[in-house]
């Protein structure tokens, strides 16, 4: 019988017991998993504190999920050491658990760069994990003016969902946009007039310099003489931005660490060819802490999305157990939504650009090669899949009517026998 | 398993099926109470261009990308094969909207995501849009791989 150990419980663990399961219905299951809970739908962190999703609701696959699949979980502790040699890992518990395939699906970490005085800032959360959403609940009250360092995804969905139970938000970022890393300046733009609207300040192409602890401010909120821990960033322009509650949302590292230490190939993430394979025999690697290969780029990346978390840990979990999963169709792609404004993007921004806008809505298509290489869509995203599938199936456009896809993401935009495959046969 | 297959040669455009699906789903008992004077929201969609129409719902495919991608653990795939949606888990996100090739997911009234589920669970038993196709373009059976 086969001894599996996976480090990690989020989703790529998950597809990764789903993907064992699928192959192997006898061998030992192990999950180490630093998190007490269950595995959980991580993006609906800020869901939850908007009131539009529940703890039960965010469990992700039913309480059930690991007796139904006979997986021993250990709660509340990690992997300190992969034995390659031994072919075991060691637990933080002191515990040594043998394997014949390990898989690592340890996510990242919170990216906090140095900024003075940050260490005097009682009240300041990362918003990563369930526990993080949790903290920052108990922290914030309808008074609350709340900071936050970064107007990536995870800062906007943050803000979002605190939103009506604060007082005030501010957003910092050194990018001179939100959501720099998918977003281009128009579309960044629309987004930001949308989170406006909605009370959220910006600070844009500007970080702190120094946080400082604003004397003699005593709260009523909290009773008699409690401090209430106002403060003020200074900020590098100038600017100043008083605050009680902090969250740092600058980044994320790929918990890479294990395969570093023990050679194996590691980048910004642990190197895995398309069927998850590290570097090391017995090996294997998937979600936000492996970089695999970015079909638009044709080059490894870390992808720290969803989709690929599970795509590429149902993917180890099958070639762990004997049989043969490829993911190699990985690729960047977001759907997300801020107060009813949904931007969509997928691939890379390179080639000839298509585009077509409104007051309210964007629409920029990317060809290169005859393919479509990305796309980014603001309040135009119906039927958006169908532009995601030219892209991964690297489509060439000559073959479908390009000019009607255009208009619209559309299969009438394909010719009659694709047609015919698509809803004539099993897919 | 029996799916939903499309023959573009006879479908007439006449989107019976969008409103025999909305009213299959409605749990209504009759037809004009359930659909009459408001937006209907079907679980299948004719699409099509230039003279050439055809209904499209979900493919329930073998490897479905939205069930891989829903962050909110919604879509399933039951034991029959059929892919369904706990449409109470749904954060409307969007994200199986952004992979599914074949734009078969869309927002029910509520803003939770839809899709056909092949009538199996609701008073129609097999699918609506089937049965009434007045041109049999749509058929509800089993068939192998078509290449």
């Amino acid at each position: 019988m086969k001894r599996y150990v996976i480090i990690g419980n989020g989703v790529a663990a998950a597809g990764c017991i789903e993907g064992i399961r699928s192959t192997d219905t006898e061998g030992e299951i192990t999950v180490i998993s630093a998190e007490k809970h269950e595995v959980y739908c991580r993006p609906l962190i800020s869901y939850y504190l908007e009131g539009k999703t529940d703890l039960t609701r965010m469990n992700y696959r039913g309480e059930d999920f690991y007796t139904k699949n006979e997986v021993r979980v250990i709660y509340g502790e990690s992997a300190t050491a992969i034995n390659p040699d031994e072919h075991t890992v060691t637990v933080s518990d002191g515990s040594v658990l043998p394997y014949d395939a390990v898989c690592v699906a340890a996510g990242s970490s919170p990216f906090v760069p140095p900024m003075e005085g940050l260490d005097t800032v009682e009240k300041k959360f990362s918003f990563l994990t369930l526990d993080d959403a949790l903290a920052l609940e108990q922290a914030i009250t309808p008074e609350s003016r709340v900071l936050i360092v970064g107007a990536g995804l995870i800062g906007l969905k943050c803000a979002e969902g605190i939103q009506e139970r604060v007082a005030s938000i501010t957003v910092c970022d050194l990018a001179n946009r939100v959501l720099s890393s998918i977003l281009d300046d128009e579309c960044a733009a629309l987004m930001q007039r949308k989170l406006e609207e909605h009370g959220i300040s910006f600070l844009l192409g500007d970080s702190v310099a120094k946080f400082e602890r604003v004397a003699g401010v005593e709260s009523s909120a909290e009773g008699e003489g409690a401090f209430s821990g106002s403060y003020v960033a200074h900020m590098k322009s100038g600017a100043e931005a008083p605050f009680d509650v902090l969250v740092l949302a600058v980044g994320v590292r790929a918990n890479i660490g294990l395969v570093k230490a023990i050679g194996g190939n590691v980048n910004r993430g642990i190197v895995v060819d398309d069927r998850m394979a590290t570097s090391i025999p017995g090996i294997y690697a998937a979600g936000d802490c492996a970089e695999g290969f970015d079909v638009t780029i044709g080059a490894n990346r870390v992808l720290a999305i969803f989709p690929n978390a599970y795509m590429q840990g149902h993917a180890s979990g099958v070639n762990m157990a004997g049989g043969e999963e490829l993911f190699d169709c990985g690729m960047p792609m977001n759907s997300i939504g801020f107060f009813g404004l949904h931007a969509m993007t997928a691939g890379a921004y390179e080639g000839e650009c298509y585009e077509e806008t409104t007051p309210e809505s964007i629409k920029r298509l990317y060809v290169k090669d005859d393919l479509l290489k990305g796309f980014l869509l603001i309040g135009c995203h119906e039927r958006a899949g169908i532009y995601t599938s030219l892209i991964r199936n690297r489509t060439p456009l000559s073959e479908i009517d390009f000019e009607l896809m255009k208009q619209g993401a559309t299969t009438a935009a394909f010719s009659s026998e694709n047609r015919r495959k698509k809803f004539g046969g099993v897919v | 398993m029996k799916r939903v297959y499309v023959n573009e040669q006879w479908c007439l455009g006449c989107h019976l099926c969008e409103y025999n699906c909305a009213f299959a789903n409605s749990g209504k008992k009759y037809m004009a109470t359930a659909l009459a004077g408001k937006p209907i929201y079907p679980r299948v969609h004719v699409e099509g261009h230039d003279n050439i129409s055809y209904a499209v719902s979900c493919r329930h495919c073998k490897d479905p990308l939205c069930v891989k991608s829903c962050i909110a653990g919604a879509l399933y795939r039951g034991e029959d094969g059929v892919i369904r949606i706990h449409r109470e888990r749904c954060v409307s996100c969007y994200t199986c909207v952004l992979v599914c090739p074949y734009g078969a997911l869309l927002p029910g009234e509520d803003g939770a995501m839809q899709k056909c589920e092949l009538c199996l669970s609701n008073s129609s038993g097999e699918p609506a849009c089937v049965k009434g196709c007045p041109n049999r373009a749509i058929v509800y059976e089993e068939r192998g791989e078509r290449l």
